[in-house]
């Protein structure tokens, strides 16, 4: 199909002698919204690191919008468009809210003025004013992860990766990610890494379960969620 | 401002210490402002400093011994040195060394001079007409003269006019670089190295151009160096010169832009004052100041007065503090 924006073929990734993922095959269309899950050592964060290309895959081949991205480094592959979100919060702790956000800005604006614009639209879109001038590491933790949306979202990705989005966050921070991540989602394609059930029932996705590095099922978050396998594999006998 | 305000402290200091201390302290400070930069705003940890700063001093020497004036020599200096970081720091970026690794590189590359250099007496070791001179160095090269005029040499008062007048040049430019969008992203890049690339940042580029850039600062200071000494020796490359660099760095305060450059004047004054009694060896009271300043100062001299100007004006408005403490952050 035309609207394939990423892909991969017989993806695998070994650590010494165990295969953390293994040929796996995947793709994903423009604006699809897909959820990965699995039991921990499943191989999807591996998976994850590997499309950002943190991590180099030992076998297969990327393929982001019919481009050949495999093995290329983590800068190349986010200046094709593609926004990442580590699992950890990844800010410039030391900086302000502004000056973080005027760092995305910059990258995809040469024009200072034009970057400036950007910068004051992000903070007006995700009301960040009253903390623009605030240094990131001192904010809580729900307002670091929005300013690093922010980052995300200034360099306008068609495609958006994020490890464990809502990890740590309250109930209402949870509220205010699945706004931004809709809204996101009207542009974009995204493949989120996650554990929380019922913050993938909220966003209401396809989910792709892996299991011992490869992928188990792929299916609708319902359909999922009853079938009997993945019972047994990631929610436990007894669930 | 801060260059307006260094123009007369330039000026008036002449009537307190004499000239020729006043220009290596003008040198020094050039030296730490180069390792301020790269360490300070740049993230990156190099204990090799005065390799750069040697190399300059080594290659304005040759160069000027070989060319027969003083011009092209100092431009020779600083493309030499600068040409040499660009080669290791792209090997040491492009090879993703970590800070560790980098920190112990750079100090290795260092003590490598230093024995190369110690090693280059005799007719074997010779660049062009310059005598390499093992362990005594080279002396008797052209030193600075007027641009066009090798009869005008520049000396003494007027060699401390201008180191100071290069110094106020060099914090003009630095300012600028770290106001400019390199410079911001270098400063990202320090904060969060992951998160840059992330956003699609060159990291290893851009860290390979700000290391040089530090170290053609370092090698211009090199050669004025060469010219207020009249020699160059291999303790240039030396284990002591590499460590005082850091040390003027930690007790100004990096981060800071001034820090350096204060921390380079202040200390090496003290070193010339220490030097002149034999009651106290004086590497023990360097030593000591730092450990007083890394405890009770960790941020160094200049972020803690000025954090005091700022408690001792309160009114200062909110958004003018914030700004200040992105620009010392």
């Amino acid at each position: 199909m035309s609207d394939i924006v990423l892909e991969t073929s017989g993806l695998s990734r070994h650590f010494g002698g165990v295969a953390a993922l293994d040929n796996v095959d995947f793709s994903l269309r423009a604006r699809e919204l897909r959820c990965l899950i699995g039991p921990n050592g499943a191989g999807k964060s591996t998976f994850f690191n590997c499309l950002t290309g943190l991590l180099r895959p030992s076998d297969g081949h990327i393929f982001m919008r019919g481009e050949e991205t495999t093995g290329w480094p983590v800068h190349r592959i986010a200046s094709l468009g593609v926004g990442i979100k580590t699992q950890v919060p990844s800010v410039m702790d030391g900086l302000t809210v502004r000056e973080n956000i005027w760092l995305s800005a910059s990258r995809h604006h040469r024009q200072t003025d034009h970057a400036e614009r950007r910068t004051d639209e992000i903070i007006a879109r995700l009301s960040l004013g009253p903390i623009s001038h605030n240094l990131l590491g001192r904010l809580a933790h729900g307002e670091r992860q929005q300013v690093e949306f922010g980052l995300v979202m200034t360099g306008d990705p068609w495609l958006v990766l994020l490890d464990e989005p809502a990890a740590g966050m309250s109930p209402e921070d949870m509220v205010r990610i699945s706004e931004i991540l809709r809204e996101l989602n009207d542009t974009a394609a995204m493949i989120i890494v996650e554990h929380d059930m019922q913050f993938i029932r909220s966003i209401a996705s396809r989910i792709t379960v892996f299991h011992q590095g490869r992928v188990l099922v792929e299916d609708d978050v319902e359909r999922v969620m009853s079938n009997p396998t993945v019972r047994d594999v990631y929610l436990g006998r007894t669930a | 401002m801060m260059a307006a305000a260094a123009v007369p402290i330039a000026l008036l200091l002449p009537y307190v210490i004499d000239t020729y201390t006043l220009t290596v302290l003008a040198i020094y400070a050039m030296l730490a402002l180069s390792l301020g930069l790269v360490w300070g705003y740049g993230g990156i940890l190099c204990f090799g400093q005065a390799a750069f700063f040697g190399l300059g001093a080594y290659g304005y020497a040759v160069g000027a011994i070989n060319i027969g004036e003083s011009t092209i020599a100092m431009v020779v200096a600083v493309a030499a040195s600068a040409a040499f970081a660009a080669i290791l720091g792209a090997m040491m970026f492009y090879g993703r060394l970590g800070d560790v690794y980098l920190a112990i590189i750079t100090l290795v590359v260092t003590l490598i001079l230093y024995r190369f250099m110690s090693s280059t007496a005799g007719d074997a070791y010779v660049i062009g007409k310059a005598r390499l001179g093992g362990f005594n160095g080279i002396p008797g090269f052209p030193t600075l003269h007027v641009p066009g005029d090798p009869s005008a040499y520049i000396w003494g008062d007027a060699l401390y006019y201008l180191c100071a007048a290069i110094l106020v040049l060099v914090l003009i430019l630095v300012k600028l670089l770290l106001s400019s969008g390199f410079g911001r992203i270098a400063v990202g890049i320090r904060e969060n190295e992951t998160r840059m690339s992330l956003l699609g940042y060159d990291v290893r580029a851009r860290k390979t151009l700000l290391f040089t850039i530090g170290a053609a600062v370092a090698a211009l200071a090199g050669a004025l160096f060469a010219n207020w000494g009249e020699i160059v020796t291999p303790r240039l490359f030396g284990l002591t010169q590499s460590a005082e660099i850091i040390i003027w760095c930690i007790v100004g305060g990096f981060g800071t832009r001034l820090g350096p450059v204060l921390g380079a004047a202040s200390m090496g004054y003290l070193k010339f004052l220490l030097g002149q009694q034999s009651l106290i060896d004086n590497t023990l009271v360097m030593g000591l100041i730092l450990i007083l300043v890394v405890l009770f100062l960790p941020r160094g001299l200049v972020p803690a007065l000025a954090g005091l100007w700022d408690a001792a004006w309160q009114r200062v408005p909110a958004r003018r503090v914030q700004r200040r403490r992105r620009d010392l952050v």
